[in-house]
């Protein structure tokens, strides 16, 4: 590792993305109702602009900048790359969405860049304090998004509700910090993994501390107990929003996690373990059950979202640099599916008309065969039957899993995937083998369809060729740890 | 070219899929059709230099091909075929060809898609039967649910939609099992995914015993063995008549063909201590479910039970670790590929005709359709095991077979010479003689040249089947033998 005290490069993208909000701001404020795509323009700009200068500065070994507040590895660069697309693909899924609900304003391109730069801080923090801002920028930038529609009572409530219990997760991270810094005199991931390297007198404290760490980043996933705000949040929210928490902050979620148990508690890992094997099993349990009931589309993606995080966490909890590699690989899988299930709902919506039931989706193959077909792949991924990227997803975690012995745990997953099917299965048939009731014409905008089929087709394509991004991945933690 | 055959049997079907799906809507129904005709004559066309440069005298893997595909995994693009895999892939090559054309008349909605996914599907059986990387079989095994579970559940009858959904999370719960061993396995053999491999890894018995159940749970849900196999008459049923014809004839052989590429030779310890446990089954198959299909309404239903007491003789056979038992199984799965298909097809004949598969609503066809009586008279006689036909051979060898081990277990499986003839011709009887009493019966015509064609090949082929087996069971002598061999080491540690 490098380090680096005062060295500006590794920052450039973040300062970039700052000084382009600070103008999408100042821009959109002068400019008319009529001028509003300019935001849009410039919102896709800065992500293009960004790429470019996380790919110019793609480093090969962590640089630790910053006063080693800031760390720029390859894991963090991959990630913002990731993070930069999905968001790109938000905005282009959502524009029609945010116009015909009078959402198309400034404020959500602002509040998204402001959520991704939060992201790009907890990706590349190797600090608990760059941790703790980068997170809450994040979820503060949240919170108002899901507000955003100030007319809606559900969508208040759930911002609400996504406000209470972030904000309790968030003491419960801070007071979970604290312990670990009393502990090892050191808020520096670094630090606190050579301090804890040789193990410790003050075990008690050290354990409390994991305890309530973990249980704010399960909050911050969604994995249960520590669930209950998910498909509320989902459901409430304006379709746009719901797309965007469900597919970024997955995976700077995941980099936090890594971040913090992987690097930073990597030496406890048999204190965190069990706490991650019960939160998996019971996310996977409870997401894929309680799925099943759901008649909304969102509510029901919200908890397939849970049962996914659960899965995640088996490549995590396997602490190993196999598991890490699949946890990663599983995580933007995930981003993919989740762009895309929550898209449909977007392309299929149009002014006044949500769709969002299940109803919504019957005889979709009549209606447009391959927006059917791109649905078709989107499900099937999401159950992890090949040959679809979500089966090399789960193939990799269970494979961490199985490593380091805990077969049951992987039949356990595989049952509970199996219950899984059926809920995505059920959206097959309702778009296959069922009459359309709704005959109205689509209305989703050329580049969104054009979008929706690159996404659909990726998934395919990663699900025949998944080398390419497997690699990617392994090499990233590889390079990182 | 021969370097890359077993590629071309497997995407030449799934690409002629793939263009034949974008000729879109209705339509160009009749561009899709030929095009789909086309797809499955090209896709048997590269499956014949199998049969022509295959060497009957080595058990190695032939027309092998391997290439890195994920190397992070370790997992291989590796195929390749001996004699047990190499007459399956020809049957479903061949079957496909006859799908589509007892499709053509009969399927007038959406007729794209439903050539379609017969024609990806035809390529991803291909690969399962070609595979020798654990994870590529897994994905084509896996892969093929997709393409079924649409056929079944857009072109099937009333009750399509519990059936698609039965099938599809039956098969599923097997494979997500098998998957947890495949990864299993992955570990003990020291970082491979090669099938051959694992037949050379040591286990210990409590692991040969676990993984043994999940492969049995896998393989025996697709074969489908008493009690697992509820799905299939659901799933018969309510597909359409090309989606029977391709579940007889093809997927059920799927789940046999597991167990010899996997159970018997990955797990032979366990495989022994079991037998008795596999034995059993199928005997209460070939038994129990032979006394189930006399008494079916549902023409469809009666041939789907007679399918699982047919399937019990193959894993019977599988089970008697000789090799005229072996040798047995595997002839009668291509013989029931043949009988299955045909009596499907001779069904689906009707079907069009009357729109009902019910027994009591036909009678006295003979009367309205004689050369579709002659036809139906022959098949439902090699469904009944009759000298001369296909399905003698394959129920005689196994017999034999368990005569050696056991003479009970001969007994009872020789049953099924009663039990398959008493379902089998007393539908016939009801079906075809007596006088005509529906009224839509007089309204039936005969059998045209399309069908004749798809019922004449067929024919011809279970006569040859009957009259002389020598060139089948020469292809798969070898390899059965050298199987057998290696059933017979322990692997225990």
């Amino acid at each position: 590792m490098r380090h680096a005290l005062m060295q500006f490069a590794p920052v450039f993208p973040e300062m970039f993305v700052l000084a382009m909000v600070s103008l999408i701001l100042v821009v959109d404020a002068a400019a008319s109702d009529g001028k509003r795509y300019l935001a849009y323009l410039l919102s896709l700009v800065t992500l293009a602009g960004a790429a470019f200068l996380t790919l110019r500065d793609f480093s090969t070994m962590p640089v630790l900048t910053l006063g080693g507040l800031f760390i720029d590895d390859p894991l963090s660069d991959v990630l913002k790359l990731f993070l930069y697309l999905t968001v790109a693909v938000v905005l282009v899924y959502s524009r029609d969405y945010l116009r015909q609900r009078g959402l198309y304003k400034g404020e959500f391109f602002v509040l998204a860049l402001f959520a991704l730069l939060g992201m790009m801080v907890m990706v590349s923090a190797s600090h608990f304090l760059t941790l703790y801002l980068g997170l809450e920028l994040l979820s503060l930038s949240l919170y108002a998004m899901v507000a955003l529609q100030r007319d809606s009572s559900v969508a208040t409530e759930a911002a609400m509700k996504y406000f209470v219990l972030g904000a309790l997760a968030s003491g419960m991270l801070l007071y979970g910090m604290s312990m670990v810094y009393g502990v090892t005199g050191s808020l520096g991931l670094g630090d606190i993994a050579i301090a804890l390297q040789d193990g410790t007198d003050l075990r008690i404290p050290l354990v409390f501390g994991i305890v309530f760490i973990v249980a704010g980043l399960a909050f911050k996933l969604g994995a249960v107990p520590f669930h209950m705000w998910i498909p509320d949040v989902y459901h409430g929210a304006p379709t746009a929003m719901t797309l965007f928490i469900g597919s970024a902050p997955k995976i700077a979620a995941f980099a936090f996690v890594i971040r913090i148990l992987g690097q930073g508690l990597e030496s406890q890992v048999g204190d965190w373990r069990g706490m991650l094997v019960i939160l998996a099993v019971l996310s996977m349990a409870l997401g894929n059950i309680a799925a099943i009931a759901q008649s909304n589309l969102k509510r029901m993606l919200a908890y397939s979202t849970i049962s996914h995080m659960g899965f995640m966490l088996l490549g995590i909890l396997a602490g190993s640099q196999n598991g890490y590699g699949g946890a990663m690989f599983y995580v933007l899988a995930y981003a993919l599916m989740s762009l895309g299930g929550f898209g449909m709902i977007l392309l299929l919506s149009r002014a006044g008309f949500e769709a969002d039931r299940l109803e919504d989706f019957k005889g979709l193959n009549r209606r447009s065969p391959w927006l059917a077909f791109m649905m078709l792949l989107l499900m099937f991924s999401m159950a992890g039957v090949p040959p679809t990227v979500g089966f090399y997803a789960k193939l990799s975690v269970l494979q961490a899993v199985v490593e380091i012995g805990y077969v049951w745990l992987a039949v356990a997953a595989v049952l509970f995937s199996l219950i899984g099917a059926f809920y995505y299965l059920r959206i097959v048939k309702l778009m296959y083998f069922d009459a359309p009731h709704d005959a109205a014409p689509i209305a989703a905008s050329p580049d969104a369809r054009v979008v929706m089929s690159i996404n659909g087709l990726a998934i395919l394509a990663l699900g025949i060729m998944p080398q390419p991004l497997m690699a990617v991945c392994i090499h990233a933690i590889r390079a990182s740890f | 070219m021969l370097n890359n055959l077993l590629s071309l049997v497997i995407w030449v079907p799934i690409l002629a899929g793939v263009i034949v799906l974008a000729t879109g809507s209705d339509r160009n129904a009749a561009l899709a059709r030929w095009l789909a005709l086309v797809g499955s004559l090209l896709g048997l066309i590269v499956a014949l230099p199998l049969v022509t440069g295959f060497d009957t005298t080595t058990s190695a893997m032939q027309f092998v091909e391997k290439a890195a595909w994920i190397p992070a995994f370790n997992i291989h693009y590796h195929l390749g075929v001996d004699g047990i895999s190499m007459p399956l892939i020809l049957l479903n090559s061949f079957v496909t060809v006859l799908v589509v054309i007892a499709g053509w008349q009969v399927i007038q909605d959406k007729v794209a898609q439903y050539m379609a996914a017969f024609l990806i599907m035809s390529g991803l059986i291909n690969g399962v039967f070609a595979a020798l990387d654990g994870i590529l079989f897994y994905v084509f095994f896996e892969g093929m649910l997709i393409p079924l579970y649409l056929i079944v559940g857009v072109w099937g009858g009333p009750n399509r939609v519990y059936a698609a959904f039965k099938f599809f999370l039956y098969t599923l719960l097997g494979s997500l099992l098998m998957l947890v061993s495949m990864i299993y396995l992955y570990f003990q053999s020291g970082g491979s995914f090669d099938i051959q491999t694992w037949h050379a890894t040591a286990l210990g018995m409590t692991a040969q015993t676990l993984m043994f159940f999940a492969f049995l749970l896998a393989f025996g849900v697709k074969v489908p063995m008493w009690p697992v196999h509820t799905w299939l008459p659901d799933a018969h049923v309510e597909a359409p008549t090309g989606g029977s014809v391709v579940l007889a004839a093809i997927t059920l052989k799927v789940g046999a063909y597991g167990f010899l590429r996997f159970i018997l030779p990955i797990l032979p310890d366990a495989s022994h201590e079991f037998a008795w446990f596999v034995i059993m089954l199928s005997l209460i198959a070939v038994a129990y479910i032979g006394l189930v299909a006399l008494v079916q309404a549902d023409m469809k239903k009666l041939i789907a039970y007679s399918s699982i007491a047919h399937m019990g003789f193959v894993t019977l056979g599988f089970f008697m670790f000789n090799p005229l038992g072996a040798e047995g199984g595997l002839v009668q799965m291509i013989s029931h590929g043949f009988v299955s298909a045909a009596l499907f097809l001779c069904i689906g004949v009707m079907y069009d005709r009357l729109h009902s598969r019910q027994i009591k609503d036909y009678g006295g066809l003979v009367n309205k359709m004689p050369v579709f009586a002659a036809f139906f008279m022959l098949f439902a006689m090699a469904n009944a095991g009759l000298p001369a036909t296909s399905g003698f051979v394959g129920e005689f060898m196994v017999i034999m077979a368990s005569t050696q081990v056991n003479f009970w277990f001969a007994f009872v499986a020789a049953t099924t010479l009663i039990f398959g003839a008493a379902y089998t011709l007393w539908m016939y009887k009801r079906v075809v003689f007596g006088s005509v009493t529906n009224p839509h019966v007089e309204e039936m015509a005969d059998v045209n040249a399309r069908e004749i064609l798809l019922l004449g090949v067929l024919a011809i082929l279970v006569l040859a089947m009957g009259l002389y087996p020598k060139p089948f069971t020469d292809v798969m002598h070898v390899s059965v033998v050298d199987l057998l061999a290696h059933v017979a080491r322990s692997k225990l540690p």
